[in-house]
């Protein structure tokens, strides 16, 4: 990929006038890592590999910043716990059938395959995953109710 | 029997936040599903709840039938408003509210998807004595240069499950057509899932002109008279006005009782838009398509009518008569519209999304400004670029266009580009004021 003068200054450009604290851009023989401001913002030295790599494809417009917080992330909380966000929105539900056990209960142990609720969409059932390896420390969200998209479901003390 | 409550918003940005505001002078309640960038927008502040009901690409969100309905259910709503574009028109979405005990804010999904079928709308037209223009549909190459033959070139290569300006292409002679007939039906394949495409006659000097309909459940149908959005830039509206400049009044009654005539035909229920091509030089008028949502220009249709018209397709979705009658509705002086877009002119009106630094439109008594935006809100890339429309109303058309290029002299964005000088140029220039132009004349006029 060709990247000209021009391109840079609308990288830089995009960058300064986002919310970003830093970016990292991969694409075919072209790699690209800005941070703004010199300091550590992410307060983790390294680079945290934020899919932005499609954004520096020509005749696009760049990506906008996600809100913070709004993304569901599962990543620590201050409490060392993590939390297993909706995937998606729907009715959430802890077992497979009314009168059946739940798939987890708070202190089981969990892999990041373990099925741990079900989200119904117009009567498709999605089986939600963990995500992460630990134990079920508390489950969220009610049951048979609404979750919304990000919402948190469990909080996981991970292993 | 009063069925709707509580409404689901199931769209965005300004027109989110203009049916919210409806339903709250109608007492309604509502839940606006948001995106998950569109979380702290306006319309989810000031509705009575907001659900997120996916990441922010409206492929996965706005755009997802189930989850809406899904999220309508889970918030207790009865109604669906669809707003426009997104879900307004799929058959699908009215479908499943349907069968799920909801009210969807428009006409029933069969009228939807015959509508959707621009071959079935222009047949149903042609039944319904609507002059629509020479066409017909073709499938390859030796059929198509017959069928050109007889329509005549320049002509257009329309998708049929195309509409609202997507899936036009011009062919000025057989080789054009030759080259372009089986990439437009990919295109058309690959953009709305219906190969199909149809050839009809070009109008070079032509007007849009679309009337605004009404119908209610037990059969009364009016219009809301017509607007005019010939300034357009490769099918897209820039600026709409209302009543047409310069028609004759006896086409004007023609256009209107034809709208009037297609939607009865076609058992047309709520509000809705026919749209037609009209010949500048002839003055005559063609049947184009039926749009079955609220349009983004209604603002000066309810300028010029005194109406409401966002309250007024909750009432019929609720089932109450109309409540007044085509003598009752009376066209009052003259309203533009002009849409403020974030949008790089100069480089080829590149969508310029952005964090808004300052936004400030004026206070004025004559001026209404439908957005949703604020200094500080963030325009997301994943979405179109309209920021704001502008519209006024004054007694007559000329008075219209100075009070708009005042209020636009005092539009103040920094964050993002904007349309703003393009739409002061438009305003401002001679071939506007003289009233009516052609849908190509802002494309010959800024190059």
């Amino acid at each position: 990929m060709a990247l000209s003068a021009e391109d840079v200054r609308e990288i830089l450009r995009i960058i300064d006038e986002s919310d970003l604290a830093e970016l990292q851009i991969e694409t075919e023989g072209f790699s690209l890592y800005v941070r703004k401001g010199g300091g550590d913002a992410g307060g983790s030295g390294r680079p945290r590999a934020r899919s932005v790599s499609q954004s520096a494809e020509v005749g696009r417009p760049p990506r906008a910043p996600e809100p913070a917080g709004s993304q569901p992330t599962g990543e620590d909380e201050r409490d060392g716990l993590v939390t297993i966000p909706a995937p998606m929105l729907g009715t959430f539900y802890r077992a497979e059938a009314p009168g059946k056990p739940p798939f987890v209960e708070v202190g089981r142990q969990v892999e990041p395959d373990t099925i741990v609720c079900i989200i119904e969409v117009m009567k498709m059932m999605n089986s939600v995953p963990a995500g992460v390896a630990g134990t079920i420390a508390e489950v969220v969200a009610d049951n048979a109710e609404l979750v919304e998209y990000g919402e948190p479901l469990f909080r996981v003390e991970p292993a | 029997m009063k069925r709707i409550h509580r409404v689901f918003v199931a769209n965005r940005g300004e027109i989110a936040l203009r049916i919210v505001n409806a339903c709250e002078g109608l007492g309604l309640e509502t839940v606006v599903g948001t995106s998950d960038v569109d979380r702290d927008g306006l319309a989810a502040r000031r509705a009575d709840r907001a659900v997120c009901i996916g990441p922010a690409p409206a492929a996965q969100s706005y755009l997802r039938d189930d989850l809406v309905v899904q999220a309508a259910l889970g918030t207790e709503c009865d109604a669906i408003h669809p707003g426009y574009g997104f879900l307004a028109e799929s058959p699908k979405l009215a479908h499943r509210a349907r069968e799920n005990g909801l009210v969807f804010v428009g006409p029933p999904a069969e009228v939807i998807e015959l509508s959707g079928d621009k071959l079935t709308a222009r047949e149903e037209a042609a039944l319904a004595g609507v002059p629509i223009l020479p066409g017909e549909e073709v499938e390859h190459g030796p059929q198509a240069k017959l069928a050109a033959e007889r329509i005549g070139y320049p002509l257009l290569v329309k998708a049929a499950g195309g509409g609202g300006g997507r899936g036009i292409k011009l062919a000025r002679d057989a080789g054009e057509l030759d080259a372009l007939l089986s990439l437009a039906r990919s295109e058309a394949g690959a953009a709305f899932g219906d190969e199909r495409v149809y050839l009809e006659r070009f109008i070079a000097a032509a007007r849009h002109v679309e009337v605004q309909i009404a119908a209610d459940t037990r059969d009364a149908v009016v219009h809301l008279g017509e607007r005019d959005c010939s300034v357009q830039r490769r099918y897209q509206k820039v600026i709409e006005e209302a009543p047409a400049p310069a028609l004759e009044p006896a086409t004007r009654d023609a256009i209107t009782q034809a709208a009037v005539r297609f939607a009865r035909a076609i058992g047309y229920q709520n509000l809705g838009t026919v749209e037609f091509v009209l010949d500048a030089e002839s003055g005559d008028f063609y049947f184009l398509e039926i749009n079955c949502r609220i349009q983004v220009e209604h603002p000066v249709t309810e300028a010029v009518t005194g109406r409401d018209l966002v309250a007024l397709q909750l009432q019929i979705a609720d089932g109450e008569p109309l409540g007044f009658t085509q003598d009752e509705v009376t066209i009052d002086g003259h309203a533009i519209e002009c849409r403020l877009n974030a949008e790089d002119v100069a480089h080829g009106f590149m969508p310029s999304p952005g964090t808004l630094s300052l936004f400030s439109v004026p206070d004025s008594s004559q001026l209404r400004v439908d957005t949703h935006l604020f200094p500080g809100a963030v325009i997301p890339p994943y979405y179109d670029s309209l920021m704001a429309k502008l519209i006024v109303r004054a007694d007559d058309r000329d008075a219209a266009i100075d009070v708009l290029l005042d209020a636009l002299e005092d539009v103040d964005v920094e964050g993002v580009e904007t349309n703003r000088m393009l739409l002061i140029s438009v305003l401002g220039h001679d071939d506007f004021r003289r009233g009516a132009v052609t849908t190509d004349w802002l494309e010959r006029a800024i190059v």
